[in-house]
Formats: structure tokens, sequence, C-alpha cells
């Protein structure tokens, strides 16, 4: 089976990275842009599982090591 | 003293730091390598060199922060051993979680190599007794993570407990302003744990320890060391 974890920054935190992109965007007259926040996407293989026990190690991979939960949310898809 | 200095692939200040080490106190620190399990017996300083550990991948420092060797350097740390991460080493001791706050982008997006002046905020630790308090030292910095980030509440146990090392400043002491390279919060350069006993600091004081390259501020840190 196949999982998909997002790991954006938490919008409290400032992502100078995602502001200069959206500078980019705006110089190059992309129409609409109000915001852009970088993010990380990981396409993870797994063993096939009950959806609750693929969740439940998704967690674990994203909370130990995936995010940085000081500054860092997750979010768990199962494709 | 007894020194492990911990290698990972993409550590690249392993042997400035074994230079500084050798010459200032004299004895020569012992090579480990990530992989390994265990410290040498009677360690009494680890050290986490500047670098880009497993190729900054993921997080600087994410990564080598969860190798086999960072539970030998926790249980050092826990048994009151001493700790010293530099640069990369101070990313990965946050991501370990033997120091709190993480280290993000320069406020600015670029990476910052200069000389910085910093002002050390305490000489009453095996890592700083060599200076005076408040004293002003001329070191380098060499980073593109070095913006210093933690909660309101951290920062205040921080402040609150005196576990700042180090300021970025001016050359008269002053922080703040342009004075600060990366965004840090409060100006912050280094930070201890609650004991005292790990130092993470971004600056670059094993690079300063001979006059022929720019000075010697950064000889007082192991000189500090010696006695411990």
């Amino acid at each position: 089976m196949k999982a998909r974890i997002t790991v954006t920054l938490k919008p409290s935190v400032l992502d100078p990275q995602g502001k200069a992109i959206e500078g980019a965007l705006h110089a190059l007259e992309v129409p609409g842009i109000k915001g852009v926040r970088q993010g990380k996407v990981f396409d993870i293989d797994m063993d096939d599982m009950a959806p609750d026990a693929a969740t439940s190690a998704l967690k674990a991979a994203a909370e130990k090591l995936l995010a940085n939960l000081i500054v860092e949310t997750y979010r768990i898809e199962l494709v | 003293m007894k020194a492990a200095i911990i290698t990972f692939p993409g550590s690249n200040r392993e042997g400035d730091v074994f230079r500084a080490l050798a010459d200032v106190t004299g004895h020569k620190p012992v090579h480990v390598w990530h992989a390994d399990y265990e410290l040498p017996p009677g360690t009494d300083l680890v050290v986490l060199p500047g670098g880009f550990a497993y190729g900054d991948y993921l997080r600087c420092g994410a990564i080598a922060g969860r190798a086999h060797i960072m539970q030998a350097v926790k249980a050092h740390a826990a048994r009151g051993g001493l700790v010293l991460g530099i640069c990369n080493g101070f990313q990965i001791l946050v991501e370990s979680g033997l120091l709190p706050g993480v280290l993000m982008r320069n406020a600015n997006l670029r990476f910052v190599c200069k000389m910085q002046h910093l002002r050390v905020e305490r000489a009453d630790t095996p890592f700083t007794r060599a200076y005076k308090q408040n004293q002003v030292i001329k070191v380098c910095i060499a980073h593109g993570e070095g913006n210093y980030i933690a909660d309101a509440e951290t920062i205040a146990r921080l402040e609150g407990e005196g576990l700042v090392a180090f300021r970025y400043c001016d050359g008269a002491g002053k922080v703040g302003g342009a004075a600060n390279p990366n965004g840090s919060l409060h100006d912050i350069a280094g930070i201890y744990s609650a004991d005292r006993k790990v130092l993470g600091l971004m600056p670059h004081p094993e690079n300063l320890i001979d006059p022929l390259v720019g000075g010697i501020d950064g000889r007082g840190l192991f000189t500090s060391l010696m006695a411990a």
C-alpha cells in the first residue's frame, strides 16, 4: 500500500523560502497568488495492513523523524 | 581531559576541532565514527563538529541526531559528561533533543560566512571559565541555518535560568540590529543545557586558535575545557 505524509511549517512560523517563492511568482505576473508556504512531501510504500495500523505507523514516522514538531505539522493520507 | 570527536558522513570540521583540542590542551582527542555504539571508556568531553552531516538531508542534523552513537552521547550527558556541538553539531544537539529549540534557515536566506563578534554571557561554566563575563570575542561564523527559534516558554526559561551562552553583538558588545547575522531570537548564538554541561553554538571558536589565521579569541573555550 501507499501513503503520503505532507510536512509543513506551523502557521505561526515565518517561512522565508515561501515568501521568496511568492515574490518570484509575483515577478512572473502569475495572477491571483496571495501567499505561498513551502513544505515537504514523503511518498511512502509500505506493507499492506489495516488502515488504523498503517496510520499509527505513519504517525510514528512523522513524529520520530519526518517532522520537527517544534516548528512543523504533518498530514497523513492513505492512498 | 579525554575528548572524543564524533564524525558523521558529511562532517568537515572534525580536523579543526582535533587540532584546537590537541594544540590547546596538549591531549589528542579520539575520533569516533557515527555508526559506533559506544564512546571510548573514560571520555570526559564529546564534540559534535561542524559540517553537513548526511548532506543536511531532511533537516540539518535530523538524521545525525538519531544515529546510533547519539544514544551513547545522551547517556554520557545524563551522567553529567560534557558535550560540545559546534555549528552543524549544534543543529544535531537540538534535533536529538539534548538542547531545546530549532535552528531555522537564516532570516535573510543567505549562507553567512564572516567574522563575527560574540558576547560571553557567563564565565563560570566548564566551557567559558577562561573568559570574562560580558567579554566580547571575535570568531567566525559559516552557516545557512543558524536562526535560533524556540517557543516563548523555552526562551523565557533559557533567559531566566541563565542558559544563553553567547550572543551575537558588535565590536563594542552591543546586541541587536545589524549585529545579528541570522535572525536568531534574543541574538542567541549558543545555549547550555540546564546543568550547563552541554553547549551548542553556531560560531566556530576552533578556527580562531592561531594568530596566523586571524586571531586567537577561540582558544579560551578550549583552555576552559582543559581544566574539565
